[in-house]
């Protein structure tokens, strides 16, 4: 057994570590070392409610809006508040803008720069593949940066700034969307569309979210070689990555985008037999692999607390251990469209999740997005309100979940005083990336990574890396 | 690779106790994009978390590289604070792959780089990490809020007699990147450049209160009660505009936005120590009913002397216009005598 770390592990949002215990020419165990620890949940303790508005969102630049979202509910719910109708359209338009310029971040220039790696040279696709996504070079992600720019003036209009916005507030939103700026972003939204038509998929989004089986996404990228997810899918399957990073097979979402009822993506969970629903007083977080001082295996978040060890003595990463029912769930879009049943992600996962699926389950929700936002825009009712306004009670709590990107994000929110005497987060990359639990069971891409292969003088392994950077980490959020 | 003999100026970008988003924040850049606009400037990327293929060991050979003098390395950015924490130990982050506190390999980078650069609050000051009671230990390159200090201290100069240049911002505008990096790699950045917080003065000479879409409102006093109204965010929501470094107003974000034009208050995230300002973000402290901070280079008797007359000659339209969430009284066109 010989034992392979890899680090400064990049294109994760934020540092990581991988240790991979390897024989016989495979990772036979792995543990995944989020090495970065700043205490935000300490932080806000003593705090004014509404500087979690300002101070959550800085956990993360790339999931911001969504801690933003997050908070936001949390203290709407503190506070007994409805939001106005307007505001919860701006806020799902918003949070909507930043999950799908992160899934086009995540794929142009994370992900897809693997593939021009030296250890691909001689495959068929490798070429042409280099030629598009090299990091050096490649033309897509000059083509993508100007589009996704002019993607996000949708917040440059309706939320200030990305990242880092105070304009969603527990009630709404801090500014109206006037009728004039509605039409405009409209405009910018078919910008973007033809962006993603031409480039990404090759054709109509709606086609490309209308498909339902293995067969007939391979059928629509046979007939549109140029397109860049095309691309991926002749890698994808010369490489058997439709086979390759199967996690535990136990996926949540805690829903996105509110709706008038329910959410666009709805809350809940999936394994191998079928949905369910989510209990979310079924979470617990198990400190047994984490530096933390905590004398409790597992709390729930409304309990939880964060005790760093400065002396990093029992465990191997800063990362607590999410658990549902006291067992890992792998979150993100791949999660969300199995828990939302969509036919074509079903489809590829049928085996259990793999690399290629949670790629598509992404280009899915791009597509889906896209129709979702233009029907928002025109929901929104100029002329009547955008935010209700609340107090804060003296005591209380609130939950705030949502998703991001990269997966199902929830603040648990206790107040005593009228200030905050307990603020609880657990990320997405949290759950997808955690440590051993006090049962001894893996995370989910600790599992997942198990069994790949490792040539013999491979220092950065490939398929390490398209197994670990397919979940779209955000290392900063984990910890944070 | 930067071959002998090459002109191309060379960049290494570490992240450490941040959030990520002043690169977000650059990859937002627009007419250039970021790739375009280093390009033009010069500037070769060693380097960069988000934009580079190398990962793990090939980012260890990189660095070691440069500390062994094989690769010249022309200006390294730090994102994201120092951490120092727990107890100055700087296990807070030990950079993966290496077992070593980040601070040490940026301590030992700094000293083989031609310039340094913090990008943003966190990288200049500490910023948010270092909110609290800054268990984290997050310090800036060269300061510790306002104090000079940080890893480096405040008398660290580069080879060309420059400190430690601090770009502010939470997150960082592109163009104040961009525009800053190019600068040095064309050699023209001087000490006269940067005002007493080592940050450049094109992007601090001016206040955010320049420019500002509300500046009717505060002419007059004509303030906003809430969030999601329209009149001037100073004296009730908290709003720095006017004590504010920063040209964020004159400089779209995304497009067409701002702080002020997303409908929330500047919180001074140019400033250092602005993520502990003693009071709610949103809420103006006063004292006998007179914000505590005033703007910038105004007397205090001015302040309330005009304040009051100005709010005295409030017309009613921004009186009302104030405290509503959309203008419901429109500027008259005034009748032109026959």
């Amino acid at each position: 057994m010989s034992r392979l770390v890899v680090g400064p592990f990049n294109r994760v949002e934020g540092d990581l570590e991988v240790r991979l215990d390897i024989s016989q020419g495979q990772v036979q165990r792995a543990e995944v070392v989020s090495p970065l620890y700043r205490g935000f949940e300490n932080m806000l303790r003593g705090k004014d409610v509404r500087d979690a508005l300002v101070i959550a969102p800085r956990i993360c630049g790339i999931c911001s809006v969504s801690q933003s979202v997050a908070a936001a509910q949390a203290i709407a719910e503190l506070q007994g508040l409805v939001p106005a109708r307007n505001g919860r359209l701006v806020s799902d338009i918003v949070h909507a803008v930043e999950n799908l310029a992160d899934h086009l971040t995540h794929f142009y220039l994370f992900f897809m720069p693997d593939f021009t790696r030296e250890a691909h040279a001689g495959r068929a696709w490798f070429e042409p593949l280099s030629e598009r996504f090299s990091p050096r070079g490649g033309s897509a992600p000059r083509d993508m940066l100007g589009p996704r720019a002019e993607f996000m003036h949708i917040l440059g209009t309706l939320a200030g700034k990305w990242p880092h916005t105070l304009t969603l507030q527990p009630g709404g939103v801090a500014r109206v969307a006037a009728a004039n700026e509605i039409r405009h972003l409209l405009g910018v939204l078919a910008g973007f569309r033809r962006f993603v038509a031409r480039h990404l998929l090759g054709g109509p989004p709606e086609e490309f979210a209308a498909l339902e089986s293995a067969a007939a996404l391979l059928e629509w990228a046979g007939a549109r070689p140029r397109a860049d997810l095309s691309l991926f899918l002749r890698a994808s399957r010369d490489l058997g990555l439709h086979r390759v990073g199967r996690g535990n097979d136990r996926y949540l979402s805690f829903g996105a985008y509110p709706q008038d009822e329910g959410h666009l993506f709805p809350r809940g969970v999936f394994n191998g037999a079928g949905g369910g629903a989510l209990d979310p007083g079924r979470i617990t977080e198990d400190v047994a692999s984490a530096w933390d001082l905590d004398s409790a295996p597992a709390r729930h978040p409304y309990d939880g607390r964060t005790r760093p060890d400065g002396e990093m003595r029992a465990g191997y990463t800063w990362c607590k251990a999410p658990r549902l029912d006291g067992m890992p769930a792998e979150v993100g879009a791949l999660a969300r469209q199995l828990v939302a049943g969509h036919p074509l992600i079903v489809d590829l996962a049928r085996e259990g999740g793999n690399v290629e699926a949670r790629i598509v389950a992404r280009m899915v929700e791009v597509a889906l997005l896209l129709a979702a936002m233009e029907r928002w825009l025109k929901e929104i009712a100029p002329r009547a309100p955008f935010i209700a306004h609340g107090e804060t009670p003296q005591r209380g709590r609130g939950a705030g979940l949502c998703e991001a990107a990269r997966g199902a994000l929830g603040h648990w929110l206790r107040v005593e005083e009228g200030r905050i005497a307990n603020f609880q987060i657990i990320a997405p990359t949290t759950w997808n990336f955690s440590p051993r639990d006090s049962a001894g069971t893996p995370g989910p891409l600790e599992q997942a990574l198990e069994g790949l292969p490792v040539g013999r003088d491979e220092r950065t392994p490939v398929m390490v890396q398209h197994v670990v950077r397919s979940y779209d980490p955000c290392m900063v959020c984990t910890v944070h | 690779m930067s071959g002998a003999g090459s002109n191309r100026r060379t960049l290494l970008w570490l992240q450490s106790g941040g959030c990520g988003g002043c690169t977000l924040s650059l990859l937002c850049a627009e007419a250039p994009d970021v790739l375009t606009a280093f390009e033009a400037a010069g500037i070769e990327i060693l380097w960069h978390p988000a934009l580079s293929l190398e990962t793990g060991a090939e980012v260890r050979e990189i660095i070691d590289d440069i500390l062994q003098g094989r690769r010249r390395l022309d200006i390294l950015c730090l994102e994201g604070a120092v951490m120092t924490g727990p107890d100055g130990t700087g296990r807070f982050h030990l950079m993966a792959g290496t077992g070593t506190p980040m601070m040490e390999h940026i301590r030992a980078l700094s000293e083989r780089a031609a310039h340094v650069v913090a990008v943003g609050s966190c990288a200049a000051w500490g910023g948010v990490t270092a909110a609290g009671d800054n268990a984290a230990g997050a310090v800036g390159l060269a300061f510790e809020g306002p104090r000079p200090g940080g890893l480096l201290g405040g008398e660290w100069r580069d080879e060309s007699g420059l400190p430690v240049i601090n770009i502010p911002g939470c997150p960082v505008h592109p163009d104040w990147v961009s525009e800053t990096l190019a600068q040095l790699a064309g050699g023209e950045m001087t000490g006269e450049d940067l005002d007493d917080f080592a940050r450049p003065r094109a992007i601090t000479g001016t206040l955010v209160h320049h420019g500002c879409s509300r500046n009717e409102y505060y002419e007059y006093k004509a303030s906003a009660e809430k969030l999601c109204e329209i009149g001037c965010m100073m004296e009730n929501l908290g709003c720095k505009g006017t004590q504010a470094a920063g040209d964020c107003n004159r400089r779209a974000w995304n497009g067409s936005g701002s702080c002020i034009t997303g409908g929330y208050p500047c919180i001074a995230c140019t400033e250092p120590g602005f993520e502990e300002p003693g009071h709610p973000f949103v809420e103006t402290p006063k004292v006998a009913g007179i914000p505590v901070g005033l703007p910038t280079d105004m007397p205090k008797a001015w302040f309330v002397a005009l304040a009051s007359l100005s709010k005295a000659a409030t017309p009613r339209r921004l009186r009302e216009n104030a405290t509503s969430d959309r203008v419901r009284i429109f500027p008259r066109r005034r009748e032109r005598k026959p």
